[in-house]
């Protein structure tokens, strides 16, 4: 069961991360975003993180691709405005990524080098759960947890200084 | 975990970055630059939840949570930067800003 479900909510995954980009018309690609982040969620649920893909859901599939929609929208591009996609660096860029996925691959061949049989550990009671995330949140990482308020309210004033209209 | 690895999971999260990476170095088109840079942060936290899981251990749930909130205000910027380079050039290409070069 879990294997099918694995296979089945990976090749989604793949698959909505191939549309990504490959699509010329944005709106397509973000609705192709959501597939993956939705499949991504599935993925987190079979690694029994719950709360995560409550989280995933709620903020990407949620928030962000609303942004990304209300963005194009709000752009009202042009009729052609988008056609100079090209496909002459396709052929340097996949050679980068090859050797960027042997690097990879070799990472997760030295981790199980250095973990050897590591299979899963034991889980504990609350693995998962808000009330197990929270609290590792809220005590051992309350100062990251803090900090990213100041990131969040530094992104707040970023964005009105850099989209607000020029008077000129 | 029936016959699905943790390495299942890092396979596939391997995959999906590099693909992702792609999109990034490949398009021009800066709105799809920035989805595939949020899928690229998406697939790191699934290597995060994967570890976790593997280790028995939450620090990775919170580590996503936080790759979240930076993703959230990274895409944030990054519109507000096409909103602006858009209403300046009329164009989403990203060769227009070579302008940028010193």
């Amino acid at each position: 069961m879990e294997t099918v479900l694995f296979y089945l909510f990976a090749a989604l995954a793949v698959a909505g991360a191939l549309l990504v980009i490959v699509h010329k018309n944005p709106v397509s690609s973000a609705v192709s975003l959501v597939l993956t982040l939705f499949a991504t969620a599935v993925l987190f649920v079979l690694l029994s993180a719950h709360f995560a893909a409550a989280i995933q859901i709620l903020v990407y599939a949620g928030a962000i691709m609303v942004l990304f929609l209300f963005t194009v929208m709000f752009l009202n591009l042009k009729p052609g405005a988008l056609d100079f996609d090209s496909k002459n660096m396709a052929f340097k860029g996949s050679l980068i990524l090859a050797g960027l996925f042997f690097v990879g691959y070799f990472a997760i061949l030295a981790y199980n080098m250095a973990f050897p049989g590591g299979s899963t550990a034991a889980l504990p009671e609350d693995f998962g759960t808000v009330e197990g995330v929270g609290m590792m949140l809220f005590t051992d990482y309350l100062l990251p947890f803090e900090l990213t308020s100041v990131l969040i309210l530094a992104a707040i004033i970023g964005v009105v200084a850099i989209a607000k209209r020029r008077e000129s | 975990m029936s016959g699905i690895t943790p390495e299942h999971y890092f396979v596939l999260s391997a995959i999906l970055f590099v693909k992702v990476a792609y999109g990034v170095i490949a398009r021009k088109n800066l709105i799809i630059v920035l989805m595939s840079l949020e899928l690229m942060l998406n697939a790191a936290n699934l290597a995060f939840i994967a570890f976790s899981r593997v280790h028995g251990n939450m620090t990775g749930h919170v580590f996503m949570i936080m790759s979240i909130t930076v993703a959230a205000a990274e895409v944030a910027v990054g519109l507000a930067l096409v909103v602006a380079v858009y209403s300046h050039k009329d164009s989403l290409n990203v060769d227009i800003l070579k302008m940028l070069k010193g």
